[in-house]
């Protein structure tokens, strides 16, 4: 078998490097992170779903792999895009290099192609599917992705959402270990888990398609909505659920959680010409003026001329000027477009939980 | 709270280049300056180094160029009346003095704020106590540590922690007076001398983290709150190397995001915590491995080191790694902007208050002097000795660290190089392989490497991460891939991905540099350019500043107008300063001005010509014939090349002359043809004496006996230097047949066939001259005489504008020669003529002999152009461009001189470089410059002596042990001495020659092992505030007075080599301040008022 490897991009373009993990083909939306760190939360964040990554720096596996880094269960990215790989990463932690990785669970990939000159075909024109094949020649590659089911359109929360209810039982450091938080898993990244348990919570995951009467029924103090991959608007079984929750019980949404809360209060969302993806997203809050550097990951985005006069935008982007982030003015809840568990990224919003806490703890005196 | 914005703000610079202060602050000065005009604010720049762009017309409103001191300061601040201080862009020096003026109740006094940094901050960050505590206050942990004031005391803590511990004298820049003591002997040593370095007399003595990582972050916070780091920067060389003699990273590459954002919480947490508004330099160590934890801190695998509450050499660096203009942005925030109100100038779209993606690898490697100080102590510590650093921007680690290698233009030192001496019969000595801390460290390992030694062994024995370790390795693969496989066009291409320069792979794959040229053009394997664009290409970026790598998208498109290169100095070394920088810049300027696009390469992210909006095109790339010949070949839209300015950019670019233009590559203004008539000996006598201009006699010789029969020909003394090497390199003066036949042996040995030349050493007074040529005329702007006499290397001889003592004849015939030589040569640009003058003869007919001609811009440039107001770097450019100088409105000849004196004077970093003499001759030691500026000589005199730290104690002891043959001209000075009460010392010679005058003197012996008090010993008890030290004939003289001299230096007093500067300094103290005026620049060129 050949040591060769070619992305090929919906436009046609050909690019040729070296296989890197599985020797196999794998079809995507092609989308770049601009982070300097994290190659493995990023593999293993499930809001990848569907896409083919590529990191924009080119020097990709210095550290290795290790056991404390994974987002969840698997890698989520359908193939990797590397400029360099490398081969023998230094990291007491480190237990194998990514192309073993890759390679271990099927993954393909490609090095040593510009990304920086994809990348910026990718500013240029917006994100596109792409292919990254060592079996196929670039010619069948091209036809190969004609026939491959298009990243927009398809429901990839199926794939990544818990398929059963489960406790995140790691132990609690934080004190008051009695609130319960429910997070609709659409494709939840373990760090979102582990801060709420870290603060003394108790954390039951329930799939995405779980109806509110069911969640309710597990008697939550607040929800989490989770991040997760693709078209907020597909997935109206979860925008249902939402609807049923909010108001009854404090919510927090986090990126596609903020999404489909934006849908379930009659907000649209549209797809961004190339994303946000990295760790270096100035976010102004609207409250305090203050700007925040926040990790964010997402291609669609909420139109903040669709919201309802009930939602207020209290985040924006300073790049773009996208709503970045929303509270509501009658029932408790509050939503970000960004990443505020980091991993990978900037630790700089993990406030956002303890304000959920907050809401959380305040309700439920009310209730009492 | 939003700070209200100042009217009138006072920057104060940060003084001469000396190691640990280079070029960075004036790059940060420069962008702070035209940061406040942007912002509407009236911007008053004090600075005592004229040859920075900072002290140039139309940076700031009002310019100041006088000696960097509180009194100074005091009487700029009446005249100007600022309401603020911006006290954190000058350097160490810049942030002391605002700290002396706030303590002398200045600004209080003057109702002006400190911007940007309060007084408590800087104190926070300062002093050891203080900032222990405050990281303690937000639980950031710190190595254990003891600030003490007794060396006592500073035992004690040692003996708690054990050694190794490191010292760290409180207040000082570069780490002065620091170190890691491995046994109690050095212990003593060091401590003593941090206790003397620091001038609050404290160091810290802490445990040592040797073998931690060590990790830089540079934080900017605005005065909302709003805080980002631009980047972060890991030391390759472990804790225990001073940052700035480290090899730099950046972004870090063995840190996972779990550490990376670890470390950048700390540092947003700790510039929150001392309220910073601007820039700031977070130093932490990060163990390597848990199990290293400080177990004091329960187990947290990092410490905070230290914190540089001001702009830095770090801030410099990241600035060019990232584009992101730190400095001006600092500026900004400390006139009361926030972050998102400030956008980013490389976009264009988005704004300052976001971090940095690098899409590249950044390694910087510092530039060390040892070329100059063979006798030097080599170890790195925590005392920096870099005079300046290269950078460099790949797509890979090995293509960066290769290309900063190629930079260093370090005596042609390439990846490949290996010191004899560390092999036997080409077998490795481990036992003499330098992999401890020193400046050769990375060809030590790489020579380790390529003989198999194990990998694993080099990270025990250095404490190097095995990341980079292994990244050498693959360096090492390829280089046996290279010597064994034939070169396939995917091996070349492999290869060049890696850095290698077409001359190693010419040398390992046995080909000439030039056919591998001819095999990449054949191949197409050429470097493509991408922009360094504060986003990852994420963003589109306005400005066009480039890397070279090999990769597919070339960005870097040619326009097809009429451009030039101008190729910079490469990094600050001795003999080649800031000065070459201000001439690059100024001819970029000039370029834009006539309308030709003007393309900069340089490798210095320290310097004004790096930053992003200096030129209309910037290449951070070596300055070597390949990347040069690569970038014209990229920059060809039409049938030839852009043509190259070479004049500017010091010996660096000059040296480019020839193989440009070999390769038929244009030249703007002369180029080729005037280096080699300059360079080579013969051409130059026989070009002299056709013009009738009289030379020094003397002759290149082959041999000994040739040598021998030249000198017995003209007489000793006599100048030797090897041909063809330009700027004092290996000259020396030679007063005997013993002396001559030790050089010309060692000579020979190095030489490799090339001629020594030997000149009568002429002992008179030199004088140079800078002039801008036309080929049909020559403008002379001004005549600079010096204060040494003739063999004191002109960079670090006192000059002074205009002549003080030249007649008008003599006047006259320099001002002819230099004519006839522009003439003659046709030479299209910048020329620089050396001189000594002879008493005249009988008839009184003048005595002057020309002893150099450097046909390229001077070290004295910036200074000339200053004091006479002439723009000739600007003047220079439009000549090269077709413009002469009658229609550039100026006529050949003289300029009037001006109303005013100026002396510039040298400045030396000798406290930092252990083992070096300090005596001056022939080969340049000093680092930096400064300049006086008056009405009369004794008052530029008196501020060029106070700025250069020369400056003698009323009534302080003085160390005198003079040359036989100087002592007859040594009589006034010791007169004044004595008048002025000092009271004096001597060795037994010049004490009975002392006596003589009725003067009583102390007598020393000079011997250090014939009983107390020694020569040494009234130094380093503080009983003498100044040495003169004079010596005649050979190296064993020089020798005797060796330990006296460092001694002053280390006590970090003036130490005089030359009896006329000597005199000069007394001459000062006697006159004192009395009379000194202290005003903006503009107003000395305009004249005394009345």
């Amino acid at each position: 078998m050949s040591d060769r490897a070619c992305l090929v991009l919906e436009d046609g373009s050909v690019w040729e490097g070296r296989a890197l993990g599985a020797r196999a083909s794998a079809a995507g939306e092609v989308v770049f992170n601009t982070s300097m760190t994290g190659y493995q939360q990023i593999l293993t964040d499930p809001s990848y779903g569907g896409q083919i990554v590529m990191p924009t720096y080119p020097l990709i596996g210095n550290y290795g792999i290790n056991a404390e880094d994974a987002e969840s269960r698997r890698i989520q990215v359908r193939a990797f895009i590397v400029r360099e790989h490398c081969a023998e990463p230094s990291h007491y932690q480190s237990r194998e290099t990514v192309h073993d990785y890759l390679a271990a669970q099927g993954i393909p990939g490609i090095a040593d192609v510009d990304t920086r000159a994809i990348t910026r075909k990718l500013r240029e024109r917006g994100v596109m599917m792409g292919m990254v094949t060592s079996e196929h020649s670039p010619g069948e590659a091209l036809e190969l992705l004609k026939q491959a089911p298009p990243y927009q359109g398809t429901d990839y929360v199926r794939e990544v959402s818990a398929k059963e209810p489960y406790e995140w039982t790691a132990t609690a450091r934080g004190p008051g270990a009695e609130r319960h938080i429910v997070v609709l898993d659409m494709g939840v990244k373990y760090n979102i888990l582990r801060i709420l348990r870290a603060k003394g919570c108790r954390v039951t995951v329930v799939p995405a398609w779980t109806p509110a009467g069911d969640l309710l029924g597990r008697k939550p103090d607040g929800v989490l909505l989770s991040p997760g991959p693709g078209d907020p608007a597909l997935l109206g079984y979860a925008i249902e659920t939402v609807r049923g929750v909010l108001g009854r019980v404090p919510v927090l949404g986090i990126c596609l959680g903020h999404q489909i809360t934006a849908h379930a209060l009659g907000g649209k969302t549209y797809k961004l010409k190339f994303g946000h993806r990295g760790g270096n997203h100035p976010v102004r809050d609207n409250a305090t003026g203050l700007v925040h550097i926040t990790a964010q990951n997402h291609g669609f985005t909420v139109d903040g001329d669709s919201l309802p006069r009930a939602l207020e935008v209290s985040h924006v982007s300073l790049n773009d000027g996208t709503v970045e982030g929303m509270t509501h003015r009658e029932i408790p809840l509050m939503t970000i477009q960004y990443h505020s568990e980091a991993s990978p990224g900037p630790l700089d919003n993990v406030a956002i939980f303890d304000r959920f806490l907050d809401m959380v703890c305040g309700a439920s005196k009310a209730r009492v | 709270m939003p700070t209200e914005k100042p009217k009138k703000v006072l920057v104060i610079g940060s003084g001469p280049i000396v190691i640990g202060q280079a070029a960075e602050f004036d790059y940060a000065g420069t962008q702070a300056c035209k940061a406040l005009r942007e912002e509407g604010v009236i911007s008053v720049l004090v600075n005592s180094n004229p040859a920075t762009i900072m002290t140039d017309e139309g940076i700031a409103d009002v310019v100041y160029i006088e000696p960097l001191t509180v009194d100074v300061i005091e009487r700029i601040i009446q005249r100007e009346k600022p309401d603020g201080l911006l006290p954190t862009l000058g350097g160490q020096t810049g942030l002391n003095l605002a700290v002396e003026l706030a303590n002398a109740g200045i600004l209080e006094k003057y109702n002006i704020r400190l911007l940007g940094t309060s007084l408590s901050a800087i104190q926070k960050a300062e002093d050891r106590d203080l900032f222990k505590k405050t990281m303690e206050e937000i639980g950031e942990p710190v190595v254990e540590s003891e600030t003490v004031t007794t060396y006592a005391d500073a035992e004690r803590v040692a003996r708690r922690l054990g050694l190794p511990v490191v010292i760290r004298p409180a207040f000082t820049l570069g780490g002065t007076g620091g170190g890691i003591p491995t046994t109690w002997e050095e212990f003593r040593a060091i401590a003593k001398g941090g206790l003397e370095a620091s001038p609050i007399g404290q160091v810290l003595v802490e445990r040592s983290l040797v073998g931690w990582k060590e990790i830089e972050y540079e934080v900017m916070r605005d005065g909302a709150g709003n805080c980002i780091t631009v980047c972060n920067m890991e030391n390759m060389d472990p804790m225990g190397v001073h940052t700035g003699d480290s090899i730099v990273v950046a972004p870090s590459q063995t840190l996972t995001d779990h550490e990376y954002q670890m470390l950048r919480t700390a540092s947003l947490k700790i510039i929150r915590a001392l309220g910073i508004e601007g820039g700031c330099n977070v130093q932490l160590a990060l163990a390597p491995h848990p199990a290293v934890g400080l177990p004091q801190q329960g187990g947290r695998a990092y410490a905070v080191i230290e914190v540089n509450p001001r702009v830095s050499r770090s801030s410099a660096l990241a600035s060019k790694a990232t584009g992101y203009p730190i400095a001006r942005v600092a500026a900004k925030i400390a006139v009361g902007k926030r972050l998102d109100e400030i956008p980013n100038a490389v976009t264009g779209k988005t704004l300052a208050s976001f971090e940095p993606a690098l899409d590249y690898c950044v390694v910087k490697i510092p530039r060390w002097p040892f070329d100059k100080f063979a006798a030097g102590d080599r170890r790195l510590g925590t005392q920096m000795k870099a005079t300046g650093e290269v950078m460099a921007i790949d797509r890979s680690f090995e293509g960066a660290l290769q290309k900063a290698v190629r930079s260093l233009e370090d005596g042609g030192k390439s990846i490949l190089w290996e010191d004899p001496q560390w092999l036997d019969h080409g077998a490795l000595r481990m036992d003499r392989l330098p992999l401890f801390a020193n400046d050769r460290r990375l060809w030590a390992m790489l020579t380790a490497l390529r003989r198999d030694v194990d990998p694993g062994e080099i990270t025990r024995a250095t404490g190097i991460d095995p990341w980079f370790v292994s990244k050498l390795l693959g360096i090492v693969r390829m280089e046996r891939r290279l010597l064994k496989e034939p070169l396939s066009p995917a091996l070349l291409r492999e290869a060049k991905r890696m850095g290698f320069s077409d001359g190693s792979i010419g040398t390992l794959a046995d080909r000439l540099p030039e056919q591998v040229r001819e095999l990449r053009h054949e191949w197409s394997i050429l470097p493509a350019y991408k922009m360094v664009d504060t986003c990852a290409a994420e963003f589109a970026a306005v400005t066009p500043y480039f890397y070279s790598t090999y990769e597919q998208e070339n960005e870097a498109v040619p326009d097809d107008t009429a451009k030039a290169l101008v190729i910079g100095s490469g990094p600050i070394r001795i003999g080649q300063g800031i000065e070459f920088d201000y001439c690059s810049v100024h001819a970029a300027w000039a370029l834009r001005e006539c309308g030709v696009q003007s393309i900069m390469v340089n490798s210095n992210p320290e310097t004004v010509s790096t930053d992003f909006d200096t030129s209309s095109r910037l290449y951070f790339e070596p300055l070597d014939e390949e990347k040069v010949r690569d970038i014209l070949e990229n920059e060809t839209t039409g049938k030839s090349p852009p043509p190259t300015c070479v004049q500017y950019g010091g010996q660096t670019a000059i040296n480019l002359a020839r193989p440009l233009s070999r390769r038929g590559m244009p030249i703007l203004g002369s180029g080729e043809e005037a280096v080699h008539i300059a360079s080579d000996r013969k051409e130059f006598e026989n070009f002299c004496s056709r013009l009738g201009i009289p030379q020094p006699p003397g002759a290149g010789v082959l041999t000994q006996e040739e040598g021998h029969a030249v000198a017995e020909r003209i007489g000793y003394p006599v100048l030797v230097r090897p041909s063809y090497v330009l700027g004092g390199r290996a000259m020396e003066i030679v007063y005997n047949d013993g002396d001559l036949e030790r050089y010309l042996r060692e000579a020979m040995e190095i030489g490799g066939g090339h001629p020594v030349l030997i000149d009568k050493y002429l002992e008179g007074r030199e004088v140079e001259l800078d002039a801008v040529s036309d080929g049909e005329q020559v403008l002379i702007p001004g005549i600079m005489e010096h204060i040494e006499r003739a063999g004191v290397h002109s960079g670090d001889a006192m000059c002074v504008y205009p002549g003080i003592t030249l007649t008008p004849a003599e006047r006259d015939a320099m001002v002819d020669y230099a004519q006839r030589i522009g003439i003659a040569l046709g030479f299209k640009g910048l020329l620089n003529v050396q001189f000594v003058v002879m008493p005249p003869a009988e008839d009184g007919a003048p005595a002057v002999y020309v002893i150099e001609v450097n046909p390229r811009s001077s070290r004295t440039v910036p200074f000339l152009s200053k004091v006479t107001g002439i723009p000739m770097v600007k003047i220079a450019t439009k000549v090269m461009l077709g413009q002469s100088l009658r229609q550039q409105g100026y006529e050949g000849g003289l300029y009037p001189a001006r109303p005013l004196v100026a002396v510039k004077a040298p400045v030396f970093s000798m406290s930092k470089l252990a083992g070096v003499d300090t005596y001056l001759g022939p080969e340049m030691k000093s680092t930096g410059e400064v300049m006086g500026v008056d009405f009369t000589f004794n008052a530029a005199l008196a501020k060029a002596i106070l700025a250069s730290g020369m400056m003698l104690l009323p009534g302080a002891g003085v160390l005198l042990s003079i040359a036989d043959r100087d002592k007859p001209r040594a009589v006034p000075m010791v007169r004044r001495l004595a008048e002025l009460g000092a009271p004096l010392y001597a060795t037994d010679g010049t004490a009975a020659m002392i006596a003589s005058l009725g003067i009583k003197a102390t007598v020393l012996t000079r011997k250090l092992d014939e009983g107390h008090p020694n020569v040494v010993d009234v130094i380093q008890d503080g009983t003498v505030k100044a040495v003169v030290n004079t010596a005649s004939g050979g190296r064993t003289v020089l020798r005797d007075g060796f330990h006296i001299r460092r001694a002053a230096v280390e006590r970090r007093i003036p130490c005089f080599t030359s009896l006329e500067t000597a005199r000069a300094a007394v001459n000062s103290a006697a006159n004192g301040m009395r009379g000194v005026s202290i005003l903006p620049m503009p107003e000395y060129l305009k004249g005394p008022r009345g």
